[in-house]
């Protein structure tokens, strides 16, 4: 139950007193002040706000380096600033030459890439939460065995599965079709288990034996009271679901080798090949590095779409109160 | 705190909805389960009867396993993997707990979400595209943060990937593309923490620092042991990271570096399918034994 350690912060004041956190010491002696004192306020909020800006760099200074680079030349991006913009003339032309490579194949990648995801999405949707809502919410014969079967198969090295997998897809026939990815894609045991903890720690159990007591059916009580409860999760099943396929790489390379079928992810993989820095071999076919710089973006602009989408749905305090008397 | 239980459910009737429960929940986890065992449970069998076999399908008990330890690359690995485990391990539980209540603080506002989205980006960029990237940040003579690489002491591309610093590059580059999700898991948990508890801990004088502490961490723990259970095996499974630097720096650092380039190197190279699963299964094993015991010291089973 979320009201577990309702009584910890009372009974552990004194026990934080002796450690030498800033935020502790104006607080001694004084438990019914509230506030800091504004002096040591503004200093946290300064430490706060240092500490979390050095991780704003650190996460999207190289991210800004990768959008720069784009707009260069492959002479400009090893000679120029590395922080300076180079110009939109040379997007252009990466641009050109990124669509010239195999007549629009980025495109159509792109497209692949859309329509596994999408329909993998939503059969993982219909699959994980319910799925995860069972784990946690009801008692059946099998469940423990279900989740230990889960946790197993999450931490076998996914390397290693992509064998097997190819040759369980190979007996029944569909190496070469979408359904060779999107199938094992739906299976998304991450997710399950991000529902099954979301309802372990933020729906009352209380909640749905209110509900069963005044006569609803296990499916109405789901569909009614704990869906509507479970938006933020399904959003974060959603949104990690549509992430792990899009950007998968190894099962598709496997499974589609065929130019037209790739996903973005393999596609942007042959594009790397075919840089000659990193492939000395490849002859006149090259792409240079700023146009892989562009493909790269071009790949990841649909996840961070969709992670803006996602983030309206992560609202908080959904279950404010939900068990109050 | 809790909605009162009417105790005037009966005994029978308490019983008849159990197995009325235990119906629906054979029923929701039904379309999963045949998942789970397809593309799940039947693949990792099939990788354990390989490690257990020659590749004419004879069972050869485990001399697969023998082989793979007396590769001269086995021990080095073992010990990569673990030094780099202790890195990651820590850095991950560490700073995203931290970041994530740093940014609760913020609030919902517009400048936590923007933030939980630039600190996401990365986790967008996935194999080919973080090769180039690092590529360049390691290189002091285009990186653009060349005047720190040069103030830690580092002139050249050789000198940042000295042996001894793998295992903290490593961890800083998995820790990038890693870390923004796990925040974003974290964060969300928070903001299910109900806002009366938190308001009972402010009425105690608690401040912020002792609110996270002795209120919100221990009510992330399950979401924490999850994500240590996953990073494990993740760490365990080290790849992507020393792949990509043995490619940028054309063998010199990186190569064979960790357990899961051996079963690469195995499977691909080799063309020896049954070593590389039972390399596979051993990390699984790893695995499976640190994830016991944390579940069995978290209650992380139980329906609460």
């Amino acid at each position: 139950m979320p009201n577990k350690s309702f009584a910890v912060p009372a009974a552990a004041t004194p026990h934080a007193e002796g450690e030498p956190g800033a935020m502790s010491r104006p607080r001694q002696r004084t438990p019914e002040r509230r506030r800091p004192r504004p002096r040591r306020r503004v200093a946290s909020r300064l430490l706060t706000g240092s500490v979390l800006a050095v991780f704003v760099v650190f996460f999207v200074l190289p991210v800004l380096w990768l959008v720069l680079a784009a707009t260069k030349t492959d002479q400009q991006l090893v000679h120029d600033n590395p922080l300076s913009f180079g110009s939109f003339h040379a997007l252009k032309a990466n641009w050109d030459a990124l669509t010239a490579f195999q007549d629009d194949a980025v495109l159509q990648w792109l497209g692949n890439s859309a329509l596994y995801s999408v329909i993998s999405l939503v059969i993982t949707l219909g699959v994980a939460v319910p799925a995860g809502y069972a784990l946690a919410m009801t008692e059946f014969r099998g469940r423990h065995t279900l989740l230990v079967a889960t946790l197993v198969v999450m931490l076998m090295p996914n390397a290693t599965l992509v064998v097997p997998l190819f040759l369980e897809i190979n007996a029944v026939h569909l190496i070469g079709t979408m359904w060779s990815i999107i199938l094992p894609y739906s299976f998304y045991p991450f997710g399950v288990y991000l529902t099954y903890i979301y309802f372990t720690t933020a729906v009352p159990k209380d909640l749905l034996a209110a509900a069963r007591m005044d006569g609803c059916s296990e499916f109405r009580v789901f569909r009614h009271i704990a869906l509507p409860l479970a938006t933020p999760v399904i959003a974060l099943v959603g949104f990690f679901g549509f992430v792990a396929d899009w950007t998968n790489y190894f099962l598709p390379y496997v499974m589609l080798p065929e130019s037209s079928q790739m996903p973005v992810q393999v596609g942007v993989g042959t594009l790397l090949s075919s840089v000659p820095s990193f492939n000395p071999t490849v002859g006149d076919l090259a792409i240079q590095r700023p146009q892989l710089a562009l493909a790269t973006l071009v790949a990841i602009t649909p996840v961070l779409i969709v992670f803006l989408f996602a983030q309206r749905f992560l609202v908080s305090g959904m279950l404010a109160g939900a068990t109050k008397e | 705190m809790t909605l009162t239980h009417s105790p005037a459910g009966s005994a029978t009737r308490r019983r008849r909805g159990t197995a009325r429960q235990s119906r629906a929940g054979m029923a929701f986890v039904a379309a999963y389960a045949v998942l789970l065992v397809a593309f799940g449970v039947l693949p990792t069998a099939y990788a354990v009867y390989f490690a257990f076999t020659d590749a004419g399908g004879k069972v050869t008990g485990f001399a697969n396993f023998v082989t793979a330890g007396q590769d001269f690359r086995f021990l080095d690995a073992v010990s990569h993997v673990a030094v780099y485990l202790v890195f990651w391990l820590l850095s991950l539980v560490v700073f995203v707990v931290a970041l994530a209540l740093l940014l609760h603080r913020l609030g919902s506002g517009s400048a936590g979400k923007a933030l939980r989205f630039l600190y996401y980006i990365p986790g967008a960029l996935a194999g080919a595209a973080s090769v180039l990237v690092w590529l360049f940040m390691l290189d002091p003579t285009v990186s653009p943060v060349s005047s720190l690489l040069g103030a830690l002491g580092f002139h050249t591309f050789g000198e940042v990937i000295a042996p001894g610093n793998l295992p903290v590059l490593f961890t800083v580059i998995a820790f990038w593309t890693g870390a923004g999700g796990w925040i974003v898991v974290m964060y969300g948990a928070l903001d299910n923490i109900p806002t009366d508890v938190m308001e009972a801990a402010r009425i105690d004088g608690a401040g912020a620092w002792q609110t996270a502490w002795h209120v919100q961490i221990p009510m992330l723990r399950k979401w924490i042991v999850y994500m240590v259970i996953l990073a494990f095996a993740g760490g365990a499974q080290l790849f992507v990271e020393p792949q990509l630097l043995s490619l940028a720096s054309v063998g010199v650092a990186g190569r064979d570096y960790s357990l899961n380039q051996l079963t690469y190197d195995f499977a691909f190279q080799m063309n020896n399918v049954n070593g590389a699963a039972a390399v596979s299964v051993e990390l699984l094993v790893v695995s499976v034994s640190a994830a016991a015991v944390f579940v069995a010291r978290s209650g992380f089973f139980d329906a609460e």
